[in-house]
């Protein structure tokens, strides 16, 4: 390295750039440079503009403007040009309680209240220790005496008229809770080397995923029964139960294998060489990291499943979709099944959209440092 | 070269039993014959450097000692205890043996200390409270203590290697292992890990050493072994080993890499 140019001479440092005029670009050059910098892009704008022009306004009028906003009877919606929402006044009780009867409907609605409550507690990071041993058994005990009856005073309402809401929530967070588990034994017993272990793991995955679950639900529900002693019946709710944990599992299962996959030999060997039984090393080194890389997979597997819930009507349970279809079977209500929809999608919206959220805060929150796996 | 320890310091800590042997020893992957009848004996206290080509079968040699790798022939026996399929044995031999991979293989999820304490907590079952201290000492002694909170991926390549090598130690094994542990390295941070190898190395340590670092063979190691094509060429203390090798094979590869 030759030094050229300092013989010596006193350091003089070189005058520093004017700072550039404005570091952020205004909004005209924003949309000069972003959308329509090219023919073509301006093209693609201008089209865009004139798809949500014309439809954007025409969905707002419908929804807002000319909708009917309160309860109403049924004639009432037949002078409105957008949407009906009486019939929503007049169905929501139905649509989220079903059957149930009605002036015994604050027990499910307290009962929702208690299992969402439960569920958001279980994601907060405070209450990650042993509370939550506790406050499930408890949370749970409580559901079922609310939902059920017989205990306390409270009449005994038998489950083929629970229906709507809590429905789904249960059976799709406890197929959840029970499920994730039972996923995490058949990944680790697909990549066993247990011969006859791994040969049921690959069986049950497969088999499982190999029909719709539907299928499933049939079987549960139609021929399960056939091969019980007579005399004997397990209760219709919780065969559909056991049908959506069984099918949710073997998906789970896949997507705990794939992360384990994922994890490098070099922690396995790590872990053996340290002298970690089989048992130490899955569940505090390699466990922890699989399920950690897996979670938007996982949680696309809950969403997926919290909607397939709805697949129970078939067999005749009452999910929150089939209380709404009942609901625009209404002679008199018929016309407004669009709003129904609506309200439905917006509720299964909401719960889809908040498990999205939080598997996103979970992945930062869990994130260690730079991690170059 | 760092490494900077007088070889002659090792003959006066070096223990008179072998505590590992290998007598016999054959390996294969499917058809290919990785190791061919290695005959080694490690006295306690004894440094050894494993060189050669890559693919010579080194790698697979110091991890059949802790088993990593299992050998279809002959007998390895460590620090009496013979090496089979008995799980008993192998966990025991693992509780004696320490390791330090290329790749450090520290665990991303775990802070440093946690790493450490990991083991002695569940293997060795010590109470937390004293995994940690001896933890904190041995982190102190590969002079990273500081970052004992952090997690691994917020630590440069040489301070994971430390790390690593802290956390094998906090078993206080008998014997370490070190495949390649600076391999993986940027250069300037091979010299505070070859650093730490060589206190260990005084301290009268049994290490047997995969590596390429001839500097530390030389100043550390009290027996160089060069492995070719799955043998034993050739094994001598280091000034004969690099001064005057016997084999054309050696020669070759010390001209290559000299």
């Amino acid at each position: 390295m030759a030094d050229i140019t300092n013989t010596g001479a006193d350091f003089v440092p070189t005058q520093a750039r004017p700072a550039p005029a404005s570091v952020r670009p205004g909004p005209m050059t924003w949309l000069k440079e972003n959308l329509f910098n090219t023919w073509y892009n301006t093209l693609f704008t201008l089209g865009g503009i004139y798809l949500l022009v014309q439809t954007i306004p025409g969905l707002i009028d419908w929804f807002f403007a000319s909708a009917l906003w309160e309860a109403a009877p049924a004639d009432a919606c037949k002078e409105i040009a957008g949407a009906c929402w009486a019939f929503v006044y007049e169905k929501w009780r139905f649509i989220l309680f079903g059957t149930y009867p009605f002036e015994q409907q604050w027990r499910p609605g307290t009962a929702v209240v208690l299992f969402i409550g439960m569920v958001v507690i279980s994601c907060m990071k405070p209450f990650w220790n042993k509370s939550l041993l506790v406050i499930w058994p408890v949370g749970l005990a409580v559901t079922w005496i609310l939902l059920s009856g017989g205990l306390f005073g409270l009449d005994h309402v038998p489950n083929n008229l629970w229906g709507g809401l809590p429905i789904t929530l249960m059976l799709a967070v406890i197929g959840a809770i029970v499920a994730f588990p039972v996923s995490i034994a058949l990944a680790l017993g697909r990549r066993s080397n247990m011969p006859i272990i791994k040969a049921f793991c690959v069986g049950y995955i497969e088999l499982i995923r190999g029909v719709p679950l539907i299928t499933v639900l049939f079987m549960a529900s139609v021929m399960f029964p056939l091969f019980m002693p007579e005399g004997i019946t397990i209760d219709k709710l919780l065969r559909a139960q056991v049908a959506i944990i069984m099918f949710m599992a073997a998906y789970l299962a896949e997507v705990v294998r794939g992360g384990l996959q994922a994890i490098p030999k070099g922690q396995y060997e790590a872990a053996d060489a340290m002298g970690l039984s089989y048992w130490q090393a899955m569940v505090f080194i390699i466990l922890p990291q699989a399920l950690k890389i897996t979670i938007p997979p996982q949680v696309n597997t809950f969403i997926g499943m919290f909607k397939d819930t709805s697949l129970v009507l078939i067999v005749g349970i009452f999910d929150l979709m089939f209380t709404m279809r009942v609901a625009i079977n209404d002679l008199e209500w018929r016309a407004y099944y669009l709003e129904g929809m609506v309200f439905v999608a917006i509720l299964y919206f909401i719960f889809c959209y908040s498990m999205s959220k939080y598997s996103q805060w979970l992945e930062g929150e869990l994130h260690r440092g730079h991690k170059r796996l | 070269m760092s490494a900077t320890a007088p070889a002659e310091t090792a003959a006066s800590t070096m223990g008179s039993h072998d505590v590992i042997t290998m007598s016999g020893v054959n390996k294969w992957y499917g058809d290919f014959h990785v190791l061919k009848d290695i005959n080694l004996a490690v006295k306690s206290g004894e440094r050894i450097v494993v060189c050669g080509p890559s693919g010579s079968g080194k790698s697979t040699l110091i991890r059949c000692i802790n088993r990593l790798e299992e050998h279809q022939e002959g007998a390895i026996n460590v620090d009496g205890i013979e090496l089979t399929d008995n799980i008993k044995n192998i966990d025991a031999v693992r509780a004696e043996v320490g390791m330090v991979f290329q790749h450090f293989n520290l665990f991303p999820h775990l802070s440093v200390l946690d790493n450490c304490t990991l083991a002695p907590i569940w293997v060795k079952k010590q109470p937390k409270a004293e995994a940690e201290a001896t933890a904190m000492k041995y982190l102190e002694r590969v002079r990273i203590a500081e970052q004992a909170p952090k997690y691994p991926g917020q630590l440069s390549g040489g301070q994971q290697q430390r790390v690593a090598i802290a956390r094998a130690l906090c078993m206080t094994p008998k014997i370490m292992l070190f495949d390649e542990p600076t391999s993986a390295l940027d250069p300037e941070m091979v010299k505070e890990v070859l650093d730490t190898m060589v206190d260990l190395a005084k301290e009268g340590m049994t290490m047997l050493c995969v590596t390429h670092e001839m500097g530390f063979a030389k100043a550390v190691a009290d027996r160089v072994i060069f492995m070719d094509q799955g043998e034993i060429v050739e094994q001598n203390e280091p000034n004969a080993f690099f001064d005057n090798p016997q084999n054309p094979r050696t020669q070759e590869f010390l001209n290559q890499i000299l």
